[in-house]
């Protein structure tokens, strides 16, 4: 009897040890993928996938729950003040581990919405796919121009709805074009401008505002229309090397003509993030 | 029983030894200390890479990939890839990350507070005492193929910063302080005339006398509607200079940590009263203090010095648009003190530090380099670029040098009159700087200390009661949030959350517990049948 408990007990532990080895492989696969970009969910698709991911005719997505303000009502709060909001996710900017938040692009039917470093779990980051519907509690900021919504939570709500891209090549160069920050936009026909390279030469693009960086930093690039040029970029957290985009910009040549889609951001002036470009 | 017990220990003993065994294994290639090799092969080829951070600076960028071209032609048997970096803390995560791989790089651009953290894995970061003097490949050394510099020539303050724990973990790569950049019009039109040492009561009189409108709400002193007269960029480094001026508690060398104090408490009010009149701000709330200085919209701007590049109305590098710059008479001078007899500013800027490896003549190949990087022309070019200082003797007295820092004004580039200013603030105070304690735990708590500064500026934007029952909150916010321990460092660098106990171990522990509960009810049973037999 002795004998069998304690080859019992052995054989009990035996099988607890195996089963932790089994275990560690699967760790180190997962530590491995140490510096990519995993932040690079964005709208890529979103035109395509507007007349699928519409409402449906029975319940109105964009409906607001009690208590949450409307886009117009936001955009009339006061920078510093609480601010609810209920918007579709339309981009994924950076998912920061470290502090556990998360930069996310969002709209409604009215208007767009910028989260900065909003409080969000691991998990729950994956869930922010494009067109999820969120509940976001935070304070209005402003930040260089940029109008965000800061210190904030949210919660998944029912429903998605995906935002077509709204053209504003006619408003590039007026004061009007501010009040479609943040949301997803297009531009038609902008002829591509020369940057200056890191040896001075004449280029389509650069790593960095100066051609300072690397590959895996921002691209930036000039586009002109009507004898304006304007600066844009490919924030490299909202779609990193490895995206079509990067990559695309990356082929541009000076003089392509091109339709360029992506978030209207502003920094001191508009900044838009390309997320996809069409060479004519 | 007894032979079971001791079978069963046994078996735990060998599990024991399986399982530490197995932890030994996790991550971690059976990696040795480091010894000097005798000589440094160079019938072999060594591929290294240096993680550097710039200021989003193609010129500092040049700098990198000139000095590492020189190198190799230097030593043709060493390849050196370059990764730029323009942020700190992003080095900083990914050596983290990397640590965990055993995929650090050879040799990194990096903040001592941060090595402290990387030296929670054993052997990672190569200590540096008897490289530096080794006869043959140590600073000055024999064998060394440049004119580098010798320990000797090393700013003695500047080399201490990279000492923890007794060891020398990192070699001073480029020096900077902060500066109060001005615009000097505003403050005479004010009324005022700006002193040799800025006193914080100054500043805040001025700021507030800047926050006069007219009937418009345009700002009297530049017709703008925007005004915010005093902007600091480290929130960190101002609650650091200001408890260090005032002789109060921040930290000790052993991890204490002192700064949940009244003094701090103090200044937090003191920060509370001018963002209440909106006469302060922050980076993290409101942007560069150089683009509102430029654009007439800020009237104090404290940045590093080896952000002056960036400030002023002749600056060479802008983030606004032309035509929103000012034109103003722009001053440098030293942060604001509480005792002008008795100034006090950080001492900052990149450090270099070198991770171990397997192959001891990599790890040497990486020293050469790191050495490389401290010669004159490194060292003069790097500094050119912003308000830097070099670290060592040998570039500062060196004729080059000294012609540089006087042609300052000759241009709005190289020679940028503000950029040489505020490294000659430096040059003339580097008695008068200081730095906080390295510990495991020092990073996470000099973000605290930004961070009661950022909170106490948005809850008072936001209206927010700041009270003594604010404050005593916010320091319990701060120590859990930074997993601060007050007796001794932090429980881990940042806001690093374990996450759940693996799968792996839930079933470990369940099936020892399991056992354990077995053998405990078979001692209780043979026990009872004992006791019956009796």
């Amino acid at each position: 009897m002795k004998k069998l408990t304690a080859f019992l007990l052995t054989l009990l532990l035996a099988f607890g040890l195996v089963a932790c080895g089994g275990e560690d492989k699967k760790d180190d696969a997962g530590t491995e993928n140490v510096t990519d970009n995993t932040a690079d969910d964005t709208a890529d698709n979103t035109a395509d996938d507007t007349a699928d991911d519409t409402a449906d005719t029975t319940v109105d997505v964009q409906a607001k729950s009690e208590g949450v303000m409307t886009y117009a009502e936001y955009a009339a709060a006061d920078i510093d003040t609480q601010v609810v909001i209920e918007a579709f996710v339309q981009g994924k900017q950076a998912y920061y581990e470290s502090q556990g938040t998360a930069t996310v692009y969002a709209q409604d039917a009215d208007g767009a919405y910028f989260m900065y470093d909003m409080t969000c779990a691991a998990e729950d980051y994956d869930k922010l796919t494009v067109g999820t519907k969120i509940k976001v509690t935070g304070y209005k900021a402003e930040w260089s121009g940029e109008v965000e919504i800061v210190d904030a939570t949210f919660e998944i709500m029912e429903g998605t709805w995906v935002a077509e891209a709204k053209d504003v090549t006619s408003l590039l160069g007026t004061d009007d074009l501010i009040n479609s920050q943040n949301q997803l936009v297009k531009f038609a026909g902008l002829t591509v401008a020369p940057s200056t390279g890191a040896d001075g030469s004449e280029v389509a693009w650069t790593y960095g505002w100066d051609a300072s960086g690397q590959e895996g930093d921002d691209l930036y690039f000039n586009v002109s229309i009507n004898d304006q040029t304007y600066q844009f970029l490919v924030e490299s957290y909202l779609c990193g090397s490895d995206s079509d985009v990067y990559k695309a910009v990356k082929e541009l040549k000076v003089g392509d003509t091109v339709d360029l889609e992506g978030f209207l951001y502003w920094y001191n002036g508009v900044n838009p993030h390309i997320t996809s470009v069409t060479v004519k | 029983m007894m032979k079971l017990v001791k079978k069963m220990s046994r078996v735990f003993l060998l599990a024991g030894i399986s399982l530490f065994a197995l932890t030994g294994c996790h991550g971690s290639k059976d990696r040795t200390s480091f010894e000097i090799p005798g000589e440094f092969d160079t019938s072999k080829n060594y591929e290294i890479t240096f993680w550097a951070k710039n200021d989003t600076n193609i010129t500092q960028t040049k700098i990198y990939e000139k000095a590492i071209e020189d190198f190799e032609a230097i030593y043709p048997n060493i390849k050196v890839n370059l990764r730029l970096y323009t942020d700190y803390g992003k080095i900083y995560n990914d050596v983290i990350t990397n640590i965990a791989t055993d995929t650090t790089p050879n040799v990194c651009i990096t903040y001592p507070d941060h090595i402290a953290t990387y030296m929670t894995g054993e052997d990672t970061v190569v200590p540096l005492d008897e490289l530096m003097v080794d006869e043959k490949y140590g600073l000055g050394g024999s064998e060394v193929l440049f004119d580098g510099p010798t320990k000797d020539e090393i700013i003695p303050q500047f080399l201490k910063e990279g000492v923890l724990n007794n060891v020398q973990y990192a070699l001073p790569y480029m020096r900077s302080t902060e500066a109060c950049y001005i615009n000097k019009t505003y403050v005479e039109a004010l009324g005022y005339t700006i002193p040799d040492v800025l006193t914080w009561d100054f500043i805040w009189e001025v700021s507030e006398a800047a926050m006069k409108t007219d009937a418009d709400g345009n700002f009297l002193v530049n017709g703008q509607n925007i005004m915010i007269p005093f902007i600091y960029k480290s929130t960190d480094n101002m609650m650091i200079q200001m408890l260090k001026q005032k002789e109060a508690g921040y930290s000790d060398e052993n991890g204490n940590i002192f700064i949940f104090n009244d003094t701090t408490k103090d200044i937090l009010y003191t920060v509370a009263e001018h963002v209440k009149t909106k006469a302060f701000s922050t980076f993290k709330i409101s942007s560069y203090p150089g683009n509102f200085l430029n654009a007439g919209q800020c009237i104090f701007a404290i940045d590093s010095t080896a952000g002056a590049t960036w400030l002023g109305t002749d600056a060479p590098l802008s983030d606004i648009h032309e035509d929103q710059i000012v034109e103003f008479e722009t001053v440098v001078r030293m942060i604001p003190q509480f005792d002008t007899n008795n100034p006090k500013m950080i001492s900052q800027g990149p450090s270099v530090c070198i991770f171990n490896k397997e192959n001891k003549q990599e790890v040497l190949a990486s020293w050469l380099f790191t050495q490389y990087l401290l010669t004159n022309e490194v060292q003069i070019a790097y500094s050119q670029t912003e308000g830097y200082v070099p670290v060592t003797l040998k570039a500062q007295n060196s004729a080059e040098y000294q012609d540089y820092l006087s042609r300052s004004g000759e241009d709005n580039d190289l020679y940028y009159s503000i950029k040489i200013d505020a490294a000659k603030l430096l040059l003339e105070h580097v008695g008068d700087t200081f730095v906080t304690p390295v510990f495991n735990g020092s990073a996470s708590l000099r973000n605290a200390a930004g961070q009661m500064i950022e909170n106490v500026a948005k809850s008072t934007r936001r209206k927010e009661v700041v009270d003594d029952a604010y404050m005593d909150k916010l320091y319990s916010d701060m120590v859990s949030l930074y997993r601060l321990n007050l007796e001794g460092g932090s429980m881990a660098e940042g806001k690093a959350d374990l996450g759940k106990l693996p799968t792996a171990s839930v079933a470990l522990i369940a099936t020892l517990a399991t056992v354990w509960g077995l053998m405990i009810v078979y001692v209780v049973h043979e026990k009872a049948k004992k006791k019956r037999k009796s």
